[in-house]
């Protein structure tokens, strides 16, 4: 602490100087910088994981594959032809790749809303933008809107806006006259939107008698990677290294939306535009990865939690680390729900919401706790 | 960078020593501080402004109530001056005004007598700091990030901090005495912790115009002090709200007494703060000496009703 030589204002002058003593605390803990040592090491240690857990979803399954095999399928050494390849190749590593963007991007979006809202506990899924989102592709299904067009387009394209207007009515519905963002408005407007929202997806789904519907229903409001294949793998992978490049380019504003709207704005952000801006992103990054994987939850709430614990609330530090945590999160529960029930599928949303719905409760105590604490 | 800012601010420094002596904020003693602070280039770096005006600035809210009422003041670079008021009387609104979280909803706020309204937030915040009313987060940022959020206007957005940006943290830091701070979380701060990192995250944005509201409060006295010489010694042109009407007196070279939303007085502290003024304004019975120490004008409040009713 501060130490001054002699009593300040004795004198005929106002103070000069606030003396200061040389103690100085170490730099390390608080939030580690990119470009830092630690800060490479844990990407690097991210990645490995990645790879591992990635390596263990092509290997396991309803069939098991040795690992050395996989590799050899991966790298085209497989002697030819191998039984698995196909199983490899065209079954279990588009669903990987689907699984890593879709766990990435709802990290991304998750870390990028709880700025927005300055609330830990905000969640595309828990929000209503997921709901939003699905409700609005199977409406493009069961209605036939856009038929003819390409619904590598039109699906993602419908999820969009889905999800943007469900996450506007949200954050109407939620926002206090001065600007905050309580967690009891934010989880009632989000709740009762997601309700609503998949209510009207099962009830669509339900009423077009579609031959699977009851399966689609479980899909599109409990999520699941099934459907990865090929050819739709490019629109979500390539909106996702987008988004997640430019979140990570706002970095700092998204910063400064953590003081709050006064707070930003006397450092000279422009709030509205900023927000209205990073609405549209994270509609479109959450619409996109919806419209193929169904509405998955919990992902967004944990993930960017936990990165925070290891690099401090900074984005810049911070949603890269959410983005491989993300991935490497999904593509474990992914595996696990092929695995559990096996030969079954239990919808990976299933399994986040076991993991994540404790994990929301935790939080609402630990913040009840702060709150108190604080009062 | 860095250095200018030391550089100017010591020799303002000088001035204000030399000046103390006589009866502290004088128009000489204003106008000589602003050259010093002209001769020298920017006062605080990159925003210095030499004169912030506002003509006529009204705020009325949405519902009609009427806040602020044709306030026309001048803060020149070098000079601090003081706004007192009671409760209620627009102090808070009018500095939100000129800071840009509100927008007047009549007259201007000029800065060298340029509509402070067509700039943008970003030029703003680079001409304009302040310390915000509390802003309570749930994330834990380090003290550092956030004083390190005062170069965000001088950033494109994606621009990171450089070694430069990070020394000007250390240096704000020291020069509040939160430097042992550096690595905390904010929000485990006490109130007056949080009070000089927020000061000196306003000190990083190197502005040319340094608007507070009740810097004081959370505060010790002796940081009261420390803080008010600080910004005093700054050469920036500063508006302060302050509740306390003797550290007004003793820190500020000119005074507006705000009541109702209107000025009803201005001046040298020793013009402004007399027993009738008091009596008219807080409703209060005070005794005002010039304190032989200080040289200042002190006020001492006396127990029992007001000589004059408050004319509201």
């Amino acid at each position: 602490m501060i130490r001054t030589g002699k009593p300040a204002a004795a004198g005929n002058q106002p103070v000069r100087r606030v003396r200061t003593s040389a103690k100085r605390a170490g730099r390390g803990s608080g939030g580690r910088a990119p470009g830092s040592l630690t800060y490479g090491a844990l990407i690097a240690v991210l990645v490995l994981a990645l790879a591992a857990t990635g390596t263990a979803a092509l290997a396991y399954g309803s069939v098991k594959i040795p690992p050395a095999e996989v590799f050899d399928i991966l790298t085209g050494r497989a002697r030819d032809p191998s039984p698995y390849r196909t199983i490899v190749l065209d079954v279990r590593l588009p669903r990987v790749l689907l699984g890593a963007a879709v766990g990435a991007g709802l990290a991304v979006v998750g870390a990028t809303l709880q700025a927005l809202v300055r609330n830990p506990l905000a969640d595309p899924f828990l929000l209503g933008v997921s709901s939003g989102a699905s409700a609005a592709a199977v409406s493009v299904i069961v209605l036939g809107v856009g038929a003819g067009l390409a619904t590598t387009v039109t699906l993602p394209a419908a999820s969009f806006v889905g999800a943007f207007l469900a996450l506007l009515v949200v954050y109407a519905l939620a926002r206090e006259p001065g600007g905050g963002f309580t967690t009891s408005r934010l989880v009632l407007a989000g709740v009762a939107v997601s309700y609503i929202l998949s209510a009207l997806t099962s009830l669509l789904l339900v009423v077009s008698a579609r031959a699977d519907h009851l399966k689609e229903v479980l899909y599109w409001t409990l999520g699941g990677l099934g459907s990865a294949r090929w050819d739709m793998l490019a629109v979500p992978l390539a909106v996702l290294a987008a988004g997640t490049a430019l979140l990570v380019a706002l970095a700092r504003p998204l910063d400064l939306l953590l003081v709050g709207e006064e707070g930003a704005t006397v450092l000279g952000l422009d709030t509205a535009r900023f927000r209205a801006g990073v609405f549209v992103l994270a509609s479109l990054v959450t619409g996109v990865l919806v419209a193929h994987s169904g509405a998955i939850g919990f992902v967004g709430l944990m993930v960017p939690h936990a990165a925070r614990m290891l690099v401090g609330a900074g984005h810049r530090a911070l949603l890269p680390v959410a983005a491989l945590m993300g991935a490497v999160f999904l593509v474990a529960a992914d595996l696990a729900a092929r695995t559990v029930a096996a030969p079954q599928d239990v919808p990976v949303g299933v399994l986040t919401a076991l993991t994540g719905g404790p994990f929301f409760l935790w939080q609402l105590r630990r913040g009840r706790a702060r709150e108190e604490a604080a009062a | 960078m860095t250095g200018t800012w030391r550089e100017a601010t010591e020799v303002t420094e000088g001035k204000e020593v030399t000046e103390a002596n006589e009866v502290m904020g004088t128009e000489e003693a204003m106008e000589a501080a602003a050259e010093v602070v002209e001769a020298t280039g920017s006062a605080a770096g990159t925003g210095a402004v030499r004169t912030l005006r506002t003509e006529d600035l009204g705020y009325t809210t949405p519902s009609g109530r009427r806040l602020v009422d044709g306030v026309s003041l001048t803060v020149r670079a070098g000079e601090t001056v003081g706004l007192v008021g009671p409760n209620g009387s627009g102090k808070t609104t009018l500095l939100r005004c000129v800071y840009g979280a509100l927008t007047p909803t009549a007259g201007r706020v000029l800065l060298d007598g340029a509509d402070l309204a067509a700039a943008g937030a970003k030029a703003r915040a680079r001409r304009i700091a302040t310390v915000p009313q509390d802003g309570q987060t749930g994330f834990d940022l380090s003290v550092r990030q956030i004083v390190a959020m005062g170069r965000s206007p001088h950033k494109r957005f994606w621009e990171a901090d450089t070694a430069a940006d990070r020394a000007l943290v250390d240096e704000a830091l020291a020069r509040v005495g939160a430097d042992g701070l550096a690595d905390r979380p904010f929000g485990q701060l006490s109130g007056g912790e949080r009070q000089r990192a927020l000061l000196a995250r306003a000190l990083v944005q190197q502005p040319g115009v340094l608007v507070l509201d009740e810097p004081t409060n959370h505060l010790d006295i002796r940081y009261q002090l420390e803080v008010l010489g600080l910004v005093r010694a700054l050469g920036t042109a500063n508006l302060l709200a302050l509740h306390d009407l003797t550290l007004a007196a003793y820190y500020c070279d000119r005074l507006y007494v705000l009541d109702g939303g209107r000025v009803v007085a201005s001046g040298p502290p020793g013009e402004v703060l007399t027993a009738d003024l008091l009596a008219q304004v807080y409703g209060v019975a005070a005794e005002v000496a010039v304190h032989p120490a200080t040289g200042a004008p002190t006020v001492t409040y006396l127990p029992g009703p007001p000589q004059r009713t408050p004319a509201r």
